[in-house]
């Protein structure tokens, strides 16, 4: 179980990334943090992982609070971020360090072969494609087998084809070790393919505006009626986050009492 | 349909983007071709330059005494490898680099690591060292001979200062420049500051410090030769200042041409050791 309560991040120049978020995630739950740009979902994401500090608010894992990198989350970055000189299974292997080889191997080997990618095993990474290299990342990523895993919009820089095939890729190596997955993404339709909770944000200052849970039946199919309404769902909920702040009733009435006064 | 438009093109000159392309657009068999004609045209102007200078001297046109023409220069360089000479010069030069190289370059990687890792030690240690970079590394000439005597040792020290600033730049700034992400990489399995430093530090900036041993390498070449300038008794230096004093032009043109092989070879020799360290590198030069 995942929870965060009341979590805010100021940057050093002020800015209020994040405000007062409170969340909590169940175990293999995979939640999808939907919003525009500048909302704090990287922030956030960050703040999980241990890579940034809250300035306010705490972040826990099965009651253990989180302020550094811990060993039951794994992150996968926007980008592959491959260990150049590394080659495939090494940069997989990466985390493993603490293992003996056997293990290693297995676990390696393992992974590669569920991404596809076994027989590059040997290869550089600047021999792989940019599909390819996010999979070598996610499989970075699920080989220590966390408890948490953290995806960092991992597949916005890729084309709908290999991002259909990587959701696949995705949720065959959940499948294994079933961890809760917190999946950033500004694609609805993505969202919607992948979690069980999208969490929709709201920027200046960032914070949570809705929830909407996505009960659909796996493996889901993308043209179904179902499918169709829930993303037509959470498009609404994105639309109503991004409209601007009406005056509240508080202000309208105050402006009125001071129109009088005078 | 496009015969006739690339013949259309053709008669305007080329009016249109398409036809250029089509025009400017040779097989890679023919460009491959092209390219080793240019290779012979590099060597053409020295060539033609060496065999005119030769014909000139050779008729009488010139009497090449104090600019030897290329036969004489080969054959005091061939007259200086019989006797053996020129081994004893070559070998205390290249053994004056060597000691001079290993010193500075090990010297510059330690203070590089230490200025590039910590902050702290950057601010301490970095305003002293540029400032001392800013000395012409010539100007310590006086003070190494009063400190170290006339013999080795000054030279060495001054070729190692020569490589020590090229080696501890590089060093310091291929840490600096280390891609922060992939640090985050690192932060993310908490690997600990030593492991940090061996497992992703270390392999990131290895392309950079190969850069930066190869230009302090480069730059030892050259303090060599100040070096063997304040009185040596052997060395390809000594060869230069003795050719000078003795009036014999072709003894020195057969040292600079040493000298030309010699850093050539050297450099070589450092590329291809260190090749294997940096062979993941995805850049051009494996292709060319």
């Amino acid at each position: 179980m995942l929870n965060l309560d009341h979590l805010s991040k100021i940057y050093a120049d002020g800015t209020r990334a994040l405000a007062d978020i409170n969340l909590s995630v169940r175990e293999s739950e995979i939640i999808a943090l939907i919003g525009g740009s500048g909302c704090g979902k990287t922030t956030l994401l960050r703040l999980i992982a241990g890579l940034d500090r809250a300035s306010a608010g705490s972040i826990r894992l099965d009651g253990e609070p989180i302020h550094e990198p811990h060993p039951a989350v794994g992150i996968v970055f926007q980008e592959p971020r491959l260990l150049p000189w590394l080659t495939v299974s090494d940069n997989v292997a990466f985390g493993l360090a603490h293992l003996d080889r056997s293990e290693r191997k297995a676990r390696v080997s393992h992974a590669l072969e569920k991404i596809g990618l076994a027989e590059h095993a040997e290869r550089w990474p600047r021999d792989l494609s940019g599909g390819q290299q996010q999979r070598v990342a996610i499989a970075r990523a699920f080989v220590t087998y966390p408890k948490v895993l953290l995806l960092d919009e991992p597949f916005s820089a890729l084309d709908a084809f290999t991002r259909a095939s990587l959701h696949e890729h995705l949720l065959g190596l959940w499948e294994e070790t079933r961890p809760t997955v917190v999946l950033v993404t500004h694609d609805v339709q993505e969202a919607v393919t992948l979690a069980d909770r999208a969490v929709i944000m709201q920027p200046k200052p960032g914070r949570i505006f809705d929830e909407l849970p996505l009960t659909l039946a796996r493996p889901r199919d993308r043209a179904a009626l179902p499918f169709e309404s829930a993303v037509r769902r959470v498009l609404a909920a994105l639309d109503q986050s991004l409209k601007p702040v009406q005056p509240s009733p508080h202000r309208e009435r105050d402006r009125e009492a001071a129109a009088l006064w005078w | 349909m496009t015969g006739q438009g690339t013949l259309q093109s053709t008669r305007q000159g080329w009016s249109s983007p398409q036809g250029a392309a089509a025009l400017a657009a040779p097989s890679p068999a023919g460009k491959r071709r092209a390219f080793d004609g240019r290779v012979l045209l590099g060597i053409f102007l020295p060539l033609a330059i060496a065999l005119l200078w030769e014909a000139a001297v050779h008729f009488g046109f010139a009497q090449g005494r104090l600019v030897p023409p290329p036969s004489r220069i080969l054959t005091t360089l061939w007259g200086l490898a019989k006797t053996g000479e020129l081994w004893t010069h070559a070998t205390a030069t290249l053994w004056r680099i060597l000691a001079g190289f290993a010193i500075g370059a090990i010297a510059g990687i330690v203070f590089g690591a230490l200025s590039g890792s910590s902050d702290a030690l950057r601010r301490l240690l970095d305003p002293t060292l540029q400032a001392l970079r800013a000395i012409p590394s010539i100007a310590w000439v006086p003070l190494f001979i009063l400190w170290l005597g006339i013999f080795e040792a000054s030279k060495v020290a001054l070729i190692a200062v020569g490589v020590f600033f090229p080696v501890y730049l590089g060093i310091a700034g291929a840490i600096l420049s280390v891609d922060r992400k992939l640090v985050e990489v690192g932060r993310v399995f908490r690997l600990s500051r030593i492991a940090l430093a061996r497992r992703i530090l270390l392999p990131a900036v290895l392309p950079e410090a190969v850069i930066a041993l190869r230009s302090g390498l480069g730059l030892g070449f050259m303090f060599v030769v100040a070096a063997e300038f304040m009185g040596a008794s052997e060395g390809l230096g000594y060869l230069l200042v003795d050719g000078q004093q003795m009036g014999k032009p072709d003894q020195i043109l057969a040292a600079i041409i040493a000298f030309a092989l010699l850093g050539k070879a050297a450099d070589s020799l450092l590329v291809l050791a260190t090749r294997p360290l940096v062979r993941w590198q995805d850049t051009v030069r494996e292709r060319l």
